[in-house]
């Protein structure tokens, strides 16, 4: 089928996993961070916040990321004059995407915990700070982890998206292995099989951190 | 002192109660009986603001609660508060459940919240459970570390939302023993209670709410002996 022919290819393939692990591991914190923020906003009792959030999940959600992309990308830096790298766009498209999608996870777990929770750090006097940090949002995080995990498995998958502007992941490097051999099977396969392998990764890893977080059940 | 001066509340258009004004004073042990509904735990929980007062005011030690400007969360750090379902931590061990505030709040260190939560497992007869998850322990051992965890903040108030109501029979008078020697101890306390028995013997004096009013206030022999009112005639002949 080929596989023999772009033998000497692999490694410039393989070098594509650390490309894409940085710029996902990236807009994954990114993405978490703003969607613990953003669903902060959303449960908070301020309706410029409130209405704030909605607004974004509502554009964030409801516009394709790959144009998102594009309109960060290409069409933000005509308008505004800066020119932003490649991997700063894909951070950043990713970031604020998913950010949408990871705040209504938490969300809902945040909701989904008893209400007795607030009401006895309440009466302890803890602030809303510390009560958030420590009491509601570790309980929220154990409900929603194999949501939350799944965000980051599309995360990983979708990242193949930025191959299009040109960063150089595993799918852009394969892409530009079968252009120069003019064979596709087998690098395309090769790119297939390593998302695979990176997704079962994460995968177990939420495993893992599920299995420590229900010690307390 | 606590002090409830005219105290209404009302959840959208149902009025759950009606001008209360009562006093605590330091030391004393007062029962709040009624029929369900009938406002007994809202009128607990306005008394460190878990509930907004409609109208009225809440004092304690001289402070205005519903004033705004009054730091709310100052003021439930010397309110403990012990509630029907417990709602201990589930993430912390009955150890940590202690410690949190006091070090969060108080800003103890970790050796001072430690040695403290100890002492107080030890007085409620769990020492040994003090690394146990709460899922791990029974409901009226629950119950004893939500006593102890109100108990590590040092309040100088106590309030209880039907402690024993949520327990198996057989883990009432646990619970209700570690109530009596605070109380033995001199803790100022509020209970809202179904407890009849408990509230007679340990009460000084017994509120009976009716109907999200204040109906009777007594001691606890007159009220059980020779209620005033006829309401709280119907009550304890349903209850006794």
């Amino acid at each position: 089928m080929g596989f023999s022919q772009i033998y000497d290819s692999i490694p410039y393939i393989l070098y594509g996993i650390w490309v894409t692990l940085q710029f996902v591991s990236v807009s994954a914190v990114f993405g978490f961070i703003w969607g613990i923020i953003l669903a902060l906003f959303k449960i908070s009792r301020v309706t410029f916040l409130t209405g704030f959030a909605d607004a974004y999940t509502f554009i964030f959600r409801g516009v394709p990321l790959i144009l998102q992309l594009a309109i960060i990308y290409f069409a933000t830096p005509q308008v505004v004059g800066y020119d932003i790298t490649a991997f700063q766009a894909g951070v950043l498209a990713f970031s604020l995407h998913s950010g949408a999608y990871i705040s209504e996870i938490i969300r809902a777990g945040i909701l989904a915990v008893d209400k007795g929770q607030t009401e006895a750090a309440q009466a302890l006097g803890v602030s809303y700070r510390p009560m958030m940090k420590d009491i509601i949002l570790p309980q929220a995080m154990k409900n929603i982890l194999p949501a939350l995990m799944n965000e980051f498995i599309t995360l990983t998958k979708e990242s193949a998206i930025v191959s299009t502007i040109g960063v150089l992941d595993i799918m852009r490097r394969a892409q530009i292995v079968a252009a120069d051999k003019f064979l596709y099977f087998p690098p395309l396969i090769t790119a297939a099989v390593i998302y695979l392998i990176l997704v079962t990764i994460l995968t177990l890893l939420g495993r893992a951190v599920e299995r420590r977080m229900r010690r307390s059940d | 002192m606590i002090k409830v001066d005219n105290l209404s509340k009302s959840f959208g258009s149902l009025k759950v109660l009606h001008n209360i004004s009562m006093e605590i004073n330091k030391g004393d042990v007062v029962a709040i009986v009624g029929p369900s509904g009938s406002g007994k735990s809202t009128l607990l929980r306005c008394v460190n603001l878990l509930e907004v007062p409609t109208e009225g005011k809440v004092w304690i030690d001289g402070q205005n609660l519903t004033d705004p400007k009054t730091n709310i969360m100052h003021v439930r750090a010397k309110i403990g508060m012990v509630f029907q379902h417990f709602h201990l931590f589930p993430h912390k061990t009955a150890l940590e459940n202690l410690t949190y505030a006091p070090m969060k709040v108080k800003g103890l260190s970790k050796g001072e919240a430690v040695s403290t939560a100890r002492n107080l497992l030890k007085k409620v007869g769990l020492e040994e459970k003090e690394n146990e998850y709460p899922n791990r322990l029974s409901g009226g051992q629950k119950q004893r570390v939500a006593i102890a965890r109100a108990l590590a903040m040092e309040p100088e108030y106590m309030l209880f939302d039907e402690p024993t109501s949520a327990l198996d029979p057989e883990m009432v008078k646990e619970v209700l023993d570690v109530m009596k020697s605070l109380a033995g101890s001199g803790m100022t306390m509020a209970i809202v209670t179904h407890e009849m028995g408990f509230a007679r013997e340990v009460a000084d004096r017994v509120c009976f709410l009716d109907g999200g009013a204040l109906v009777e206030q007594a001691p606890p022999k007159e009220f059980f002996q020779s209620p005033r009112t006829d309401r709280a005639k119907a009550f304890l002949e349903k209850v006794l």
